[in-house]
C-alpha cells in the first residue's frame, strides 16, 4: 500500500499520514483485541485485585466500626474521621510525621547536594569517593537500623563514647522523647544520601561546561555560579528529588519499628507506624483504615502536584 | 631570560594549586568519613569479640572472623538470604515482563477507552501500598497463601510505575520501525519480543535493578505475611535475630548485617562500572 504512493516525500504530508492513519486503524482494531487482552490482562487483574479493590475497600472500611476479623459492623458515617482529628494522640502523630518529613527532605537535600558538589572536582581518584558517596543506596533498613542502633546505644554507642570525652551531658537517644525522632531523622537521611547523590550528580554533570567558562571569563565566582546558574538549570531534577524523598518519608515504617517501636512515649509514632498499630496489634481496622486514606490523600496530593508541575514532560 | 619569565608565575600556581587540592582531599575525606562512618564501625566491631565490644572498646586483641562463623552455624541467616533471593528474582522478572507487556499495549495497540486506562495506571502511583496492607491481608490470607513466597510476590508482579517508565521507552522508537515491522507482516508478539524489548534494554535493566532492590528492600509486608524462617526474607530475618537471645552479642548482630550487606554492595559498585560505561557513551556523543 505505501508503495502504491506517487511519491516518498508524500508520506512526510501530515494529511496523507492521517488518512493512512483512518484507513488502517480500523481494519487493526478488531485484529487487536486479542492481543489487547493478552498484553494488558494480567496487569490489569493484578493491580484491580491488590490496588483498586484494597482502596475502594479500605474507603468503605473508614466509615465504619469493624469486629475482631476485620469485617464491618456498625456503619458510623464520618465519625472515624472526627474523632480522629479531635484526638490529640493522632495529631501529635500527624505533627511528629510532618516534623519527620521536612527536617528528612530538607537535610537529605541540601547534604546530597553538597556531596554532589564535591563530587565535581577534577581530581585524581575522584571515582573512588563518587563510589564511596552513592553505596548507602546499597544499604537496607534493616542493615541500616543496626549499624544506627549501634551507634546510638547509650553504653557502647560512638555518641555516648564521645560525650564522654567531652564532659557532655549523656543523650540517651533512642529512649528519649526529645530525641528519639531526631536519632530516626539523622539515620533516614543517611539511608537515602546515596541515591539523592547519585541523581543530583547526574543532572550537575549534564550541565554544558561552557556555560561555566563563560561564567568564569566574566569574573562570576564559584558560589554566584552555584546559585546563579547550576542551582536553577538542575530545578526539575530537584523537585523530582523533593517529591520522591517526600513520599518516602511519609511511608516510613521500617526503620521506625527496627529503632523504636514508635515510643518512647509515642514520639515516633509515624503514620503508617499508627495504621500498623491500630490494625494488627489493636484489631481495630476501622479506625486504622481512616489514618490509611488520610495517608493516600497526603500522597495523592504529593504526586498530583508533581504530574502539574512536570506537565509537559509527561505525555498523554 | 625568555625562558624565566614564563617560569615565574607557573612555580606560583603550582603551590597555589596543591594547597588548594590539599583543602579539596580534605573535604572529600570528611565526607567519606561522614558516609561510612557507621559502615565502617559496624564492619569494624564485627570482627571483635563482644566481650570488648560490650566494655566500648574500639580495639581488640583477638579480631577474628568467629562472628561470622557463630551467625551462620547458629542463625538463619543464610536462608533468609537464599529467601530473599527467591522472592526478589522472581518479583523482578515478572515486573519486567508484564511492565513491558502493558506499556507495549498502551502504544502500539488502538482500543477503546485507551487513554482513560492509562490513567487508571497512572492513578494507581498515587496509592501507597502501606495505605492498602489491611483489605491486602484479608485477600492473601483468603487465598491461603500466608506464610509463604507467594504472599510476598504475587501482590508485585506488575506496578505502573515501570509501565510508566517502558511505555514512555516505547514512545521513542521510531515509528518507521513499527511501520516496516507492519510492511513485513510481523504479528505484536514478534515484534515486542524481537524489536521493542530489545531496542529498551537500558530502561528494561533500570527497571529490573529498582524492582529487585525494592522487593530486597521490603519490610512491612512480610512481617505481616510471614511466620517462620523458612520464607522469612532477610530484613525481617534481621529483625529477629536482633528481638532473640542474641539482642546484645553486638559482634554477631553486626557480622550478620555485614553478610546481609556485602552482597548488595557488590551488585552495585558492579552494576555501577556499566552505569558509568552509559555515562561515558553518552559524554562522547
Amino acid at each position: 500500500m505505501l508503495e502504491s504512493l506517487p511519491q516518498n516525500s508524500n508520506l512526510q504530508d501530515p494529511d496523507v499520514q492521517s488518512a493512512l492513519v483512518q484507513i488502517t486503524t480500523s481494519a487493526r482494531w478488531r485484529k487487536d483485541s486479542l492481543y489487547v487482552t493478552l498484553f494488558l490482562g494480567p496487569s490489569l487483574l493484578l493491580l484491580s485485585v491488590f490496588v483498586f479493590w484494597p482502596m475502594i475497600k479500605t474507603l468503605y472500611l473508614s466509615l465504619f466500626l469493624t469486629d475482631n476479623l476485620g469485617h464491618a459492623s456498625v456503619f458510623v458515617g464520618l465519625s472515624n474521621y472526627v474523632n480522629l482529628f479531635k484526638d490529640p494522640a493522632y495529631l501529635s502523630s500527624l505533627g511528629a510525621t510532618l516534623l519527620y518529613v521536612i527536617a528528612v527532605s530538607v537535610l537529605t537535600i541540601v547534604l546530597g547536594m553538597l556531596l554532589a558538589v564535591a563530587a565535581q572536582q577534577h581530581l585524581q581518584g575522584i571515582r573512588f569517593f563518587r563510589t564511596i558517596f552513592s553505596s548507602t543506596m546499597g544499604i537496607s533498613v534493616s542493615v541500616a537500623a543496626i549499624f544506627w542502633l549501634f551507634a546510638f546505644n547509650p553504653s557502647v554507642g560512638v555518641f555516648a563514647q564521645i560525650s564522654q570525652v567531652l564532659h557532655l551531658p549523656e543523650i540517651n537517644w533512642l529512649a528519649d522523647p526529645h530525641f528519639a525522632l531526631l536519632a530516626v531523622i539523622i539515620t533516614t537521611v543517611w539511608m537515602n544520601l546515596g541515591f539523592t547523590f547519585l541523581i543530583l550528580f547526574g543532572a550537575l554533570q549534564q550541565l554544558p561546561s561552557s556555560l561555566f567558562e563563560a561564567a568564569k571569563i566574566a569574573g562570576v565566582n564559584k558560589t554566584t555560579q552555584f546559585f546563579k546558574i547550576s542551582l536553577p538549570l538542575i530545578s526539575p531534577t530537584l523537585f523530582f528529588v523533593l517529591v520522591v524523598t517526600l513520599i518516602d518519608a511519609f511511608k516510613s515504617f521500617g526503620l521506625i519499628d527496627l529503632m523504636t517501636v514508635g515510643g518512647p512515649n509515642n514520639a515516633t509514632n509515624l503514620l503508617v507506624y499508627r495504621v500498623y498499630q491500630d490494625a494488627f496489634l489493636n484489631g481495630n481496622y476501622g479506625l486504622a483504615s481512616t489514618e490509611s486514606v488520610i495517608l493516600t490523600v497526603i500522597i495523592a496530593i504529593i504526586t498530583l502536584l508533581q504530574f502539574k508541575l512536570l506537565g509537559k514532560r509527561v505525555n498523554y | 631570560m625568555e625562558m624565566s619569565r614564563p617560569n615565574e608565575p607557573t612555580i606560583n600556581t603550582t603551590n597555589i594549586k596543591s594547597a588548594k587540592q590539599l583543602s579539596q582531599y580534605a573535604l572529600l575525606l570528611i565526607l567519606t568519613l561522614l558516609v561510612l562512618g557507621p559502615f565502617l564501625l559496624g564492619l569494624w566491631t564485627s570482627l571483635m569479640p563482644t566481650a570488648d565490644i560490650s566494655k566500648g572498646a574500639l580495639w581488640s586483641k583477638n579480631i577474628s572472623l568467629d562472628n561470622y562463623v557463630t551467625a551462620i552455624k547458629t542463625t538463619p541467616i543464610l536462608r533468609y538470604l537464599l529467601n530473599s533471593l527467591v522472592i526478589s528474582t522472581v518479583t523482578m522478572l515478572f515486573q519486567v515482563l508484564l511492565c513491558s507487556m502493558s506499556a507495549y499495549a498502551f502504544v502500539f495497540l488502538k482500543f477503546k477507552y485507551r487513554k482513560q486506562l492509562f490513567m487508571l495506571f497512572l492513578m494507581t502511583m498515587m496509592l501507597p501500598f502501606e495505605a492498602e496492607v489491611i483489605p491486602n491481608f484479608s485477600t492473601v490470607r483468603s487465598m491461603g497463601l500466608l506464610n509463604h513466597y507467594a504472599a510476598m510476590v504475587i501482590p508485585f508482579l506488575t506496578a505502573a510505575f515501570g509501565t510508566f517508565m517502558l511505555r514512555q521507552a516505547f514512545m521513542q522508537m521510531p515509528t518507521e520501525l513499527k511501520e516496516a515491522a507492519d510492511i513485513e507482516g510481523l504479528s505484536h508478539w514478534q515484534f515486542y519480543w524481537h524489536l521493542a524489548l530489545p531496542y529498551t534494554k537500558v530502561t528494561l535493566m533500570t527497571l529490573a535493578a529498582y524492582s529487585f532492590l525494592s522487593s530486597w528492600n521490603q519490610y512491612l509486608w512480610p512481617m505481616l505475611t510471614t511466620f517462620s524462617d523458612n520464607f522469612r526474607p532477610v530484613q525481617d530475618g534481621l529483625r529477629q535475630l536482633q528481638g532473640q537471645e542474641s539482642f546484645n552479642n553486638w559482634g554477631m548482630i553486626q557480622a550478620s548485617a555485614a553478610i546481609v550487606v556485602i552482597p548488595t554492595l557488590i551488585i552495585l559498585f558492579v552494576g555501577q562500572h556499566y552505569f558509568k560505561a552509559g555515562l561515558n557513551e553518552g559524554a562522547v556523543k
